[in-house]
């Protein structure tokens, strides 16, 4: 077992800063085998932590985006129909276990993300992204496929998993999950960054920002997190407007109040927010910053 | 468990992993009446954590079991906090209860346990850590309390009118949750009902057809999957409605927990969106969180103003062809009664019904008189009085036909 100081660098590496208690969360998934799921604002990484782990791993990232209506054969397996039929016309008149045998073979079988992550040679990652958004019966049935890591396929048979894949699931909380899958999977609230933590993120992911200025911006965003807004800005948004600010080539952010202000269209998405950050609340943000 | 030093025998080490276990098992329990899913699983598993060297530092133990335990962000919260009461808060150190010190046989909430098996499944009386479980009716003894600690606190701000008495507004929050779960099977069904199609699947028609040779025999249609319905609830939550304000939050968080698709606002001088407060699962911490914004600044109800917020910033991201808007008023407006019309008018295009319960529809001798109720009242698509369960019951023919 990787010790978390361990893990925490080799996801360092793949350009994702994590905290100490992500590092846990993963090293605990890798002992129980247990699904992670986590949880947590739009915008704040949770599919980042994925993606990175795929790099730690040096393995393969299989993602499933669910969406309302997803159902099995888009998510696990489904016949090749077209060349069944197409099959089934060139051997006309033979006989027709050997049709049926041909044509429910593997061959004329197409692998869909699940599927695909169970019969991998090296562990992938499977990343099932925004869980909330599939219908309660998909979930259903995930929990099934999460629990025995086998796909019963009525014309094949049962196919059991090669490897176990690392399973990570994202939901950002638009629907209640059941508590069967909750409790299926380790949990892992991911929170904004502190303003350490971000600052390491932007320096990590930026070229050409230096220390001080990414300070300066992590501590600029987050004095922004606290104000009274309607969609409070990711860490994407985060990273977006630092590269805006090194784009535009400032070095601190205390001589440019004007681009400050005017590059904020990175971070505040609505109107709403728009208006209510004035330049006088962009002014009293920037002192604080210093 | 070769955590320590020195090399324990055999016997010793048994002794250990007992104790251990024993302790283990007594945190499940703590756990579990505070709300937590945990079961003889994670039970086995976080023994397994403890075998493998997380319980050497604290810190890491909390985090472990933390990811472990948690299966929410309420949990997640308040985690930390059991479990520094738990094993920290009793001079109880970890490195000592791996090494099977007398220390920690001699916890309080050890020696409860000590004729008792190990096994974490054990759900029978109570450890000291229980203030008491024999109140709980039935089997759902944790939600009861839960609901309990909130009714106690809500009664001593919000006074119903003739609603006094615990044991009905316990009453009135499972109504209002039943109502809703009701209505939520109604809905489904009828989806399930009505699907018979209008366009063609072409690849579930081959699909189905493979055994014709794929000619197409039979056909398999599709169509849309139907909206659930939308329920949109606007709350005024200003001195006049104080009476059946803790009601109706009670009615909000049961509709927002079990509709698929619902959304809550407050208003009394001005509008504020709820439902993110409202999604928490505790009902005490869901009710805490409002009672701070239901207050609000006195001084009369805008509910002309208050929709014309909602009209502009909120009403195209919640409103969509399938929703329903209920408003929960007795409609005083101490604002402008026209603009109350103009903004009814331009709801009204919006969504698809208007439900406008009034509570004080049912007081004998009441009319609607007051401006807003009649600039309002020709946009309504239901009045109905709200000031009983069973009103509140009755509407449920009326939204599962929308």
């Amino acid at each position: 077992m990787k010790t978390r100081e361990e893990i925490a660098q080799v996801l360092a590496n793949s350009g994702y800063i994590a905290d100490g208690e992500l590092a846990t969360a993963i090293s605990l998934m890798q002992l129980l085998r247990r699904p992670l799921l986590l949880e947590g604002e739009a915008g704040v990484g949770k599919t980042e932590v994925a993606k990175a782990l795929a790099s730690a791993h040096a393995t393969e990232l299989i993602r499933l985006q669910c969406y309302e209506g997803l159902d099995q054969s888009a998510a696990l397996y489904e016949w090749n129909y077209q060349r069944q039929l197409l099959s089934i016309q060139a051997h006309h008149g033979a006989d027709a276990e050997t049709i049926e045998e041909r044509i429910f073979s593997e061959k004329y079988l197409l692998e869909r993300p699940l599927l695909a992550a169970i019969r991998r040679a090296k562990p992938p990652v499977l990343l099932i992204d925004e869980i909330d958004r599939a219908d309660d019966e998909f979930e259903a049935f995930l929990l099934e496929l999460l629990s025995d890591f086998q796909v019963s396929i009525p014309e094949l048979g049962t196919i059991s998993a090669i490897t176990i894949p690392h399973v990570v699931l994202t939901s950002n909380g638009t629907r209640e999950l059941s508590d069967a899958l909750r409790r299926r999977c380790l949990y892992h609230y991911v929170d904004y960054p502190d303003v350490d933590r971000e600052a390491r993120i932007i320096m990590a992911r930026i070229d050409g920002s230096t220390a001080s200025l990414s300070l300066q911006i992590a501590r600029m965003v987050e004095g922004i997190r606290k104000e009274e807004l309607r969609k409070v800005p990711g860490v994407a948004e985060t990273l977006d407007w630092a590269a805006a600010l090194v784009g535009i080539g400032v070095h601190d952010l205390l001589d440019a109040p004007e681009v400050v202000h005017e590059t904020l269209m990175c971070l505040l998405k609505t109107h709403e927010d728009k208006s209510r950050m004035t330049r006088e609340v962009t002014e009293r943000l920037l002192g604080k910053v210093a | 468990m070769s955590c320590c030093g020195t090399n324990p025998g055999y016997e010793e080490l048994d002794e250990v992993s007992r104790l251990v276990s024993t302790k283990l098992a007594a945190f499940l329990k703590t756990l579990r009446e505070a709300g937590f899913a945990v079961g003889p699983r994670e039970g086995q598993d976080a023994a397994a954590l403890m075998a493998a060297g997380f319980a050497e530092k604290p810190g890491l133990l909390r985090s472990a079991l933390k990811h472990l335990f948690s299966a929410r962000k309420s949990d997640w919260d308040k985690f930390d906090g059991l479990f520094d009461a738990f094993w920290l808060g009793k001079r109880v150190r970890s490195r000592s209860l791996t090494m099977g010190s007398a220390q920690g046989a001699n916890s309080p909430s050890l020696k409860s346990l000590q004729d008792r098996k190990s096994e974490p499944t054990a759900g029978d009386a109570a450890t000291d850590q229980v203030p008491s479980s024999d109140d709980a009716p039935d089997g759902r003894a944790g939600e009861g309390r839960m609901e309990g600690a909130s009714r106690a606190e809500n009664l001593s701000e919000i006074d119903f009118r003739n609603m006094a008495d615990p044991d009905q507004i316990e009453q009135a929050h499972d109504v209002a949750r039943q109502l809703a779960r009701s209505m939520r099977t109604r809905l489904t069904r009828r989806d399930l009902a009505r699907r018979r199609g209008y366009r063609l699947d072409l690849r579930r028609t081959i699909h189905g057809n493979i055994s014709h040779g794929g000619v197409p025999i039979s056909l398999v249609k599709r169509q849309h999957k139907a909206k659930p319905l939308r329920l949109v609830m606007l709350l005024d939550a200003s001195g006049s409605m104080s009476m059946y304000t803790g009601v109706f939050l009670r009615f909000i968080h049961g509709v927002l927990d079990e509709f698929r698709e619902a959304e809550a606002f407050l208003f009394h001088t001005r509008l504020a969106y709820v439902s993110d407060a409202m999604k928490e699962k505790d009902a005490a911490r869901a009710l805490d969180r409002l009672s701070i914004m239901a207050q609000g600044a006195g001084g009369g109800t805008k509910i002309g103003e208050s929709l014309q917020t909602f009209n502009r910033w909120h009403a195209a991201r919640v409103i969509h062809s399938r929703t329903c808007v209920m408003i929960v008023s007795d409609g005083y407006e101490t604002g402008d009664a026209a603009l109350l019309g103009r903004e009814m008018a331009a709801l009204a295009k919006r969504c698809r019904r208007i439900v406008w319960l009034n509570p004080m529809m049912a007081w004998q001798g009441y009319t609607p008189e007051a401006a807003g109720i009649k600039a309002a009242l020709p946009y309504v698509d239901l009045y109905a009085p709200a000031n009983t369960l069973k009103s509140l019951t009755e509407l449920e023919p009326y939204l599962a036909k929308l």
